[in-house]
């Protein structure tokens, strides 16, 4: 327990003792990334809801042969070291690589760009989202679905009204995590989107590239903003999961 | 009534996602890297040879071997290697481990994270002064070898690079270790001096960096994969790519000579006798060979 709360402590006493003595130049370091890591985290989480909260669905609901095999594969990004993830991305999508050349000679470029932050994080991120919505929508009761369709309600709105609500904590909470790993997202992004400030530097490379140079007082201030952020992060997730408990025992 | 509950703070996330997309598309499209300033005096052109330091004398190695722990630049990866292997192969019982990364992320992990090493080998005597400032009980540091800068370009050279001013084309996928590695300073030196030469500005440069690498063989291997279309690293880098690269050769009046010190910390006698090789005419053949510019006769 002092082994988990030390550290944390220790980080935390020491940033805001620094604070005041973060240089004008420190300071854009910190702005630029936070503003990168939030709007591509956010974006990231955008797609990884829509394409991910139908994939869920259908994993819930339906048997096919190659289930298994399709859930081991999406669980496994989240079991995949980081730098493993990069590589793969970089196989793929690098100038050289296998979808890549084809889109390089298409005028597309995803390396070095933001997309490929984006990129690095959604496939890092995903399987804790469709994780999440999988057993939020198999946990949903189908009696009460039926009862809808039964009472005259088209498919689509049984699904707004009565499956979305239903298995909204479980999602929330599947989200919530997802866009907490992608803010981490470190090995990836560094391997397959490089490292530029405003472009893909985001809030952990930023924190390893002033550390490492010697800017403690930088690095503590992003690694501060981080921590109040996961500690939000834990605070909604177990909100969102006292809620579950209650939609359920009704 | 539990469907409202829930869908306030959905529809709340959902407008929060949607505005950070849009805002995301109003980033500025081409984020430029920082043009850096060529007002800091340049070091000696590779005309004007170093002067040697006092050359430490060759210090046997004890029979009963021992371990030692080096910390080195990442350029000096592969003579370093070689030379370790050759202390080896004369004496079984000795242990050398290696640490090889970008000088400025060594001092930080002696500096801040206590990591122990009993001889220091940096790619810049800023990197060393900084080690010192730092408060690591650094001891007798002299330069042992100086490096110069190159272009290197993918194989097939896709973006057609043909000199330095080349890389300031429109389009042109530069990589730069990052200004706190000696590699990334000595690289936007020897820009400053093109610049100042005639040709593309500092800012022509900045504007094609696409990545700030925290070591120099980062940049070689972008290149070497072909993610970069060029980069700027150390001769003795692009010898180890051998066929993988192409080098565009840096003119001697726009090139920098990089000093490399090398320093012992603590007492472990295996230290000194590391240094002792290293100065020795052995050492520094072996390092002339990786194409590194000896101080002392081979």
């Amino acid at each position: 327990m002092l082994f988990l709360a030390i550290p944390l402590l220790a980080l935390s006493w020491r940033a805001i003792a620094h604070l005041d003595n973060l240089q004008k130049a420190g300071r854009a370091t910190v702005v630029d990334a936070l503003v990168l890591s939030a709007t591509t985290s956010l974006t990231s989480l955008v797609v990884i809801i829509g394409l991910g909260t139908p994939l869920a669905f259908g994993i819930a609901r339906r048997s096919f042969r190659g289930k298994a095999v399709l859930e081991t594969l999406i669980d496994l990004p989240m079991v995949m070291p980081p730098a493993v993830a990069g590589l793969a991305l970089l196989m793929a999508f690098g100038r050289r690589g296998v979808l890549g050349g084809w889109l390089d000679d298409a005028g597309v470029r995803i390396g070095f760009t933001t997309t490929a932050v984006i990129f690095a994080q959604i496939f890092v991120s995903s399987p804790f989202y469709v994780r999440s919505a999988r057993a939020a929508f198999s946990r949903v009761d189908r009696t009460v679905e039926d009862a809808a369709a039964d009472l005259g309600a088209a498919p689509s709105r049984v699904w707004w009204t009565v499956t979305v609500p239903l298995a909204a904590p479980g999602l929330m909470a599947g989200a919530v995590l997802a866009w907490a790993r992608a803010v981490g997202e470190f090995g990836a992004t560094i391997m397959f989107a490089g490292n530029l400030p405003r472009e893909t530097q985001t809030l952990p490379l930023a924190i390893y590239g002033r550390y490492e140079a010697g800017d403690l007082e930088t690095a503590l201030a992003m690694a501060l903003i981080l921590l109040v952020s996961s500690f939000l992060v834990l605070v909604s997730v177990r909100g969102l999961g006292g809620r579950l408990r209650l939609s359920a025992a009704d | 009534m539990r469907g409202r509950v829930v869908r306030a703070p959905v529809r709340f996330l959902l407008a929060i996602a949607i505005l950070a997309s849009l805002a995301i598309w109003h980033l500025p499209v081409s984020a430029q890297a920082q043009a850096w300033s060529c007002d800091v005096p340049a070091p000696a052109t590779p005309a004007a040879s170093p002067t040697p330091a006092a050359t430490p004398q060759p210090v046997e190695f004890p029979d009963e071997g021992g371990k030692l722990t080096v910390f080195a630049a990442a350029s000096l990866t592969d003579a370093f290697t070689k030379i370790a292997n050759d202390l080896k192969a004369a004496d079984p019982n000795l242990d050398i481990t290696f640490n090889f990364a970008g000088s400025q992320a060594l001092v930080t992990q002696i500096a801040e994270g206590g990591a122990q090493a009993d001889v220091l080998a940096l790619a810049s005597p800023a990197q060393m002064k900084s080690a010192v400032e730092d408060g690591i009980p650094v001891e007798g540091s002299a330069t042992f070898v100086t490096n110069r800068l190159t272009v290197v370009v993918p194989a097939d050279n896709p973006a057609g690079i043909a000199s330095v001013a080349d890389l300031a084309k429109d389009g042109v996928r530069l990589v730069l270790a990052n200004p706190d590695v000696p590699a990334g300073n000595y690289a936007r030196q020897s820009l400053c001096k093109t610049a100042a030469a005639g040709g593309p500005s500092v800012e022509d440069y900045a504007a094609n960096i696409v990545s700030e690498e925290d070591n120099v063989r980062s940049v070689l291997t972008k290149v070497e994969l072909g993610e970069a279309d060029a980069g700027i690293v150390y001769v003795t880098d692009a010898m180890t790519s051998g066929d993988k690269v192409q080098s565009i050769e840096i003119p001697a009046d726009q090139n920098v000579v990089a000093s490399y010190p090398i320093a012992t910390i603590g007492d472990n006698p295996l230290a000194a006798a590391f240094v002792g090789y290293v100065f020795s005419p052995e050492g520094q053949a072996t390092l002339a060979s990786f194409g590194f510019d000896p101080v002392s006769a081979i």
